[in-house]
């Protein structure tokens, strides 16, 4: 069901869209390019055959190893990955959405990396995206509320980020 | 001045204009189930607006398990739905077997499910106990607590813990069960089964009860799925779908073999409604009061589950095997599971590196959907109904805020 004609048909759809693909891994794996993800998200829910009705999750994972001694030794680049579970409640088959964005917006310290909001597609998606921005800095453009939902709201800096480290003193409370 | 008002009852009593008023409800709220805020918007009893607040208890769980091996994170997932713990082990257990490829023992396999059915049992107590006290009624919450305790007896015997059990950890279970925890279990099933009865008899059938919850908050079935809502809250609004078979092969194959039927409305029918009490007139699908019923119907279909458990469990001949090493590593890769838990399917995600401490973990939890559907089902309604409509949720703030 998930074979190359579905693939195909989306490629058709949102041309340059599929960035990537791995059918042998656990679960199969699409890599979409971020600039497409909307449009891809929009046809995967409306116009696929197998209405993709569900989103389950949206997890960042931050690729970057702090230690200078045991990055010299990973096979890959510093970057974030947004990894989206789709779900369909009718065929019910899943379907896994990778992407990839810099660790910080044109490599500038402090600019978050940007992807279009998904919450047009799917209403569930807004306390998701509200989730990730707070734990893994990135920005959903179009989001109609995007602020922190876990952390406080004067919360600085992103703890699911490699690189985060806790503050000493919060409102004088000892962080460590 | 009192003769203005004497003079012109009427056109004061509509004319009345109120102000809209900011209603905080909570973090410290009895009925809020835990630390929630909820921050009602209100044109005098009616809500216009309601805005949850979360994150009182969180601990970033997910920042721990990059620091821990797969096997040592279990008891943070005990901290999550501590209401059913043991459902929790299960969920990121198997995920972790998901990314290792590795399958469990037969017995270890059935013993799972019989202490995962009986923990959704003791979940559904409470989410039925608390809801009565939510609406104000004290004694369903007292009869519910009786019976979950001698689950939690049974639990204690098996593992040691009565609310953080860590006893399904990955590569099957911590202990296979002591001599003689067969019969007591079954003696419980016999004494609990009349009994449900009785919870009929207090809530379901009961006419302030049904006043109080049919017809109100209403979630549509569409909406449900827009908003990733699962479980109960799912099935209460006649969207037939259940982890347990439609799931995962590694997960439904744990239930190959055992006979039950979803919970949920199939052409104006419940599975074998003939023995419970009618659904109340009122009573519209997707409502508070449909939501409750399914939870009910749930506890009757994991009894049986747990007698078929208890069967199987107690014919297989080999070994029950010993769980995988505390520091295992794991294979490069990534997959994500979606159990079936009491309170809707929990998802856990992790992402393996080749060392024996996943790279990334990520939980991704049943009540946070769930809840995030409140502000709709909330607006326009009034302020007496929001604890009905929240409490008809079954959430637990610790696997909200993690």
């Amino acid at each position: 069901m998930r074979g190359p004609a579905f693939i195909d048909q989306l490629e058709a759809a949102v041309p340059g869209a599929v960035a990537g693909r791995s059918l042998e891994a656990i679960d199969p794996w699409l890599e979409i390019a971020p600039e497409k993800l909307l449009p891809a998200c929009r046809w995967l829910k409306d116009s696929c055959e197998i209405r993709f009705d569900g989103l389950q999750c949206i997890t960042a994972i931050d690729w970057f190893q702090p230690d200078a001694k045991k990055a010299a030794k990973v096979s890959w680049e510093p970057h974030t990955e947004l990894v989206y579970h789709l779900w369909s409640t009718v065929a019910r088959v899943s379907l896994v959405l990778k992407t990839k964005l810099p660790r910080w917006q044109g490599d500038k310290p402090g600019q978050l990396p940007e992807i279009a909001s998904v919450v047009s597609v799917w209403r569930g998606a807004d306390w998701h995206e509200r989730e990730v921005y707070d734990l893994s800095g990135v920005m959903f453009v179009g989001h109609p509320d995007l602020r922190r939902i876990l952390c406080p709201e004067d919360w600085e800096g992103y703890p699911l980020r490699k690189d985060y480290e806790m503050p000493l003193e919060y409102h004088g409370m000892r962080g460590r | 001045m009192s003769q203005v008002i004497e003079e012109d009852q009427r056109i004061i009593e509509f004319d009345v204009r109120t102000d809209e008023m900011l209603v905080n409800m909570g973090p410290q709220h009895p009925s809020t189930h835990g630390v929630l805020r909820l921050v009602l918007r209100t044109d005098g009893e009616i809500v216009s607006e309601l805005e949850p607040h979360i994150g009182y208890l969180h601990r970033c769980a997910e920042k721990i398990g990059e620091n821990l091996t797969a096997r040592q994170w279990i008891p943070y997932t005990d901290r999550m739905d501590y209401l059913a713990a043991m459902n929790m082990n299960l969920g990121w257990s198997l995920a972790v077997e998901k990314l290792m490829q590795y399958e469990v023992s037969e017995k270890a396999r059935h013993l799972r499910v019989l202490i995962a059915e009986l923990g959704r049992i003791a979940s559904h107590l409470v989410g039925m106990g608390a809801y009565g006290l939510d609406l104000g009624t004290f004694s369903p919450f007292l009869y519910a607590f009786r019976e979950r305790e001698k689950i939690l007896d049974l639990f204690e015997e098996a593992c040691g813990a009565r609310l953080t059990y860590s006893y399904i950890t990955v590569g099957g279970l911590t202990a296979d069960l002591p001599p003689g925890w067969l019969q007591r279990c079954e003696a419980f099933l016999e004494q609990f089964e009349p009994i449900i009865r009785e919870y009929h008899t207090l809530l379901t059938t009961n006419a302030i009860f049904v006043k109080r919850t049919a017809g109100i908050g209403v979630l549509s079935p569409e909406m449900a799925v827009d908003y990733g809502c699962t479980g109960p809250v799912l099935r209460g609004s006649g969207v037939d779908i259940d982890m347990r078979r439609d799931g995962e092969s590694i997960y439904t194959a744990m239930y190959d073999g055992y006979a039950f039927e979803v919970a949920v409305m199939k052409d104006g029918h419940y599975p074998r409604d003939h023995e419970y009490p009618a659904v109340p007139v009122d009573a519209v699908l997707g409502d508070c009061w449909h939501r409750f019923f399914v939870r009910m119907l749930e506890v009757v279909q994991s009894m049986d589950l747990v007698r078929q458990a208890i069967d199987r469990y107690s014919r297989c001949k080999g070994p029950l095997g010993e769980p995988l090493k505390l520091a295992e590593k794991l294979p490069a890769g990534d997959a994500y599971l979606e159990t079936e838990c009491p309170k809707g399917q929990m998802g856990f995600y992790l992402v393996g590196d080749g060392s024996a401490i996943p790279w990334r973990v990520r939980a991704r939890s049943s009540s946070f959907s769930n809840l995030a559907v409140a502000p709709e089902l909330c607006r326009g309604c009034l302020i007496a109904d929001v604890p009905a409509v929240v409490g008809s949720l079954d959430i637990v703030m610790g696997e909200i805020d993690r």
